[in-house]
């Protein structure tokens, strides 16, 4: 048995990334005010002191550059995991993400590997508005040959990233900024790794399965919990990778459920829920027994008064009215 | 094209009207953001960032313009500068408490990302930099309009040019080299002043720059570049002037650099005590540009201990009537998250 500890999100995230800058000396970070300033959301937190500035790098306000020079970083042999601020930013590093990192090991006939890890908060909460608040992951999961990660919880966070630093890919690693101070256990081990495109079953039940990831996992289980007063059992998927997606867990759970809700919090077009909806009809059709139904953000731009955001987003009573109308 | 370093002293006279205007303006802007810092501790706004110590920089540069025709795109500092142009304390007031009417945006957007239409100040994005290209598309449209002939270029109800702010750190970020390259590629009525108060949050410019100023970077651009002391509200003014007659005589883009700093946090989210000394601090207030100028108006005779007793008096007056008056206004209605999210067809 591995022991475990009791770490928030943040923690985990720590642990894992320090104990991999250890590990391998190719593994540095970069980004805005991750070394003198201790990381905008702390993630490295006394890092500056104990790896110094050669591989604790300060870097201009430019995310272009941030994610260009992993590009390059990555392709001259060295694992950047570079952090960009929030992911509101990172739509101006989307070339680099999207056209370099996630092609050119395609594009250049494998000859070119781009090992590089982008770490980016995600999220909104703190009245930062429609330009600041965005959870666009599903946005770059639309792009093949870029992985994308986005734990729920503290021993996904920590054996996630770990499992993203050693891969030979690029991935994209999104940390909801609302889970960062969400503690619970995780296993001592250095070697914990969650596999990428692995999902998992966060709580089993009969009834309906809800299909999330990230923060929503927690409004899942959330409601999962009241429903379960009322007689119905919630099965919980946490796909834990938005790429590759792990439909083999969800048809699984659907298959034994019949009934879906998904929940996401990005946009509702073109979007997760989208996704999963399309896959259960087409893979899963016979085993329907009720719409699927999707709860996600309302369709506008974030706006600034505090009622008015918290508006805009899923919780679980939203989560908890989906499932009583297909239940 | 080498920068320049302009000295107040060559100057033209400026009325002692203004002067004093100049001033008020800085002291109100001060007094409102001081009390929206308390706001912020008591626990009643979620987020203020704030023009402390740019006073100068701002004031200096908003009255060298045609305030309210000339397209402005100030950044999130620029409280001063805005009040300037036209905004009101109470205007600033519904923004921070995020209360129905709030002009810039309906209380959609954060504090300080200001807009309005009438005034002709344009919106801006949370993303830095981002407003620098967007200026360069705006002077190019007035460029476009003389020169087809929908515009007189000398009809000062008309804007004759685009003003865009940003910090020294932002100018690190490529959509500032690119608005900058297409202002000087095009020659257009454009001025950028950067207030660079040495700090990116924590960042030093250092580690932004390997060149000391930003402005050593115009020449690069076909732009001309300027060094001033921005925390001279006169120096400023006069080097905005000659921006802004360069600009309206077709003579092109001008790059404003405004050495300043920024004597409290980032903004209320941080605390600056991990990434400088509370000396170095402690000197920039000794240079505090209120103080200076305070200074300079009292031994020119000026301004007298009355007229600063009642201009403070004033400024409190309007800073309570605007607090109270956000106070008083609702929240928007939950409809209010909804509409607008595309324009409706003109009617
Ligand atoms: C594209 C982008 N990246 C990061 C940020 C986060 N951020 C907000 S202000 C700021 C520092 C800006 O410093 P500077 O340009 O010097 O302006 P100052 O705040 O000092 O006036 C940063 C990094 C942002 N808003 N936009
Ligand atoms: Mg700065």
């Amino acid at each position: 048995m591995v022991a475990v500890k009791n770490l928030p999100v943040r923690e985990a995230l720590r642990k894992a990334l320090m104990e991999e800058m250890e590990r391998d000396e190719r593994v540095f970070v970069m980004g805005q005010e991750v070394g003198q300033w201790q990381g905008t959301h702390r993630v490295t937190q006394g890092f500056l002191d104990k790896f110094g500035e050669k591989r604790v790098r300060d870097t201009p306000i430019s995310e272009m550059a941030i994610a260009g020079a992993a590009v390059g970083a990555a392709m001259a042999g060295l694992r950047p995991v570079a952090e960009i601020m929030t992911i509101n930013f990172a739509f101006l590093a989307f070339d680099a993400l999207i056209n370099h990192a996630a092609k050119i090991h395609y594009m250049f006939n494998g000859q070119f590997r781009v090992p590089l890890v982008v770490r980016a908060a995600s999220g909104w909460g703190n009245q930062a508005t429609a330009t600041h608040s965005h959870t666009p992951e599903p946005i770059f999961a639309h792009f093949t040959g870029l992985y994308v990660g986005c734990p729920s919880n503290a021993a996904d966070a920590y054996g996630m990233l770990k499992a993203s630093i050693r891969d030979e890919n690029p991935v994209l690693f999104t940390e909801s900024i609302a889970l960062y101070p969400k503690p619970g256990p995780v296993p001592d081990d250095v070697d914990y790794l969650v596999p990428i495109g692995k999902g998992d079953i966060k709580r089993e039940g009969k009834h309906v399965t809800l299909v999330a990831y990230a923060r929503g996992v927690e409004w899942c289980l959330t409601a999962a919990k009241e429903l379960a007063k009322e007689g119905i059992e919630c099965e919980v998927v946490d796909v834990r990778w938005l790429r590759p997606l792990d439909t083999a867990l969800v048809f699984e759970s659907f298959k034994k459920t019949n009934r879906a809700v998904i929940v996401e919090e990005s946009l509702p077009l073109y979007s997760f829920g989208s996704e999963i909806a399309a896959q259960l009809q087409e893979h899963c059709f016979d085993y329907m027994d009720a719409p699927i139904k999707r709860v996600s953000a309302l369709d506008v731009p974030v706006p600034y008064s505090h009622d008015l955001e918290l508006m805009c987003f899923p919780n679980a009573e939203k989560v908890i009215a989906a499932v009583k109308e297909i239940v | 094209m080498a920068v320049k370093t302009q000295k107040a002293q060559q100057a033209p006279p400026v009325s002692p009207e203004l002067q004093r205007e100049m001033y008020w303006y800085m002291l109100l802007s001060r007094r409102l953001d001081e009390r929206t810092w308390m706001l912020h501790r008591q626990g009643k706004i979620a987020f203020h960032i704030s023009a402390i110590g740019h006073e100068a920089a701002q004031v200096g540069a908003a009255f060298a313009f045609n305030r309210g025709v000339d397209y402005a795109y100030p950044y999130y500092r620029d409280l001063a500068m805005c009040l300037v142009i036209g905004m009101t304390p109470l205007d600033f007031m519904l923004g921070v408490y995020g209360k129905e009417g709030e002009p810039s945006s309906g209380a959609r957007q954060m504090p300080s990302h200001w807009s309005n239409k009438k005034l002709n100040i344009v919106s801006q994005s949370a993303s830095v930099a981002t407003q620098v290209p967007h200026a360069a598309g705006s002077a190019f449209a007035i460029k476009y309009r003389q020169k087809v002939g929908l515009q007189d270029p000398n009809d000062p109800t008309q804007p004759r040019l685009a003003i865009v702010c940003l910090g020294e750190g932002s100018t690190s970020q490529g959509e500032w080299h690119e608005g900058m390259n297409w202002a000087g590629v095009h020659q257009l009525p454009f001025i950028c002043i950067v207030q660079n108060n040495h700090y990116a949050i924590s960042v030093p410019f250092d580690q932004q720059s390997a060149v000391p100023n930003v402005a050593d970077r115009a020449a690069a651009y076909g732009v001309k570049g300027v060094v001033v002391d921005g925390n001279d509200v006169l120096a400023m003014y006069h080097v905005t002037r000659e921006a802004v007659e360069r600009a309206y005589n077709g003579e092109g883009p001008t790059l404003i650099e405004a050495k300043t700093y920024r004597p409290v946090p980032h903004s209320s989210d941080d605390d600056d005590r991990s990434y400088r000394s509370r000396e170095e601090v402690e000197e920039w207030k000794r240079k505090d540009p209120i103080l200076r100028f305070q200074k300079v108006l009292t031994e020119a005779g000026l301004l007298t201990q009355a007229d600063i007793d009642e201009m403070e008096a004033r400024a409190k007056r309007i800073v309570d009537e605007a607090q109270k008056r956000a106070e008083e206004t609702p929240y928007p209605p939950g409809h209010a998250a909804l509409g607008d999210v595309y324009a409706p067809l003109e009617s």
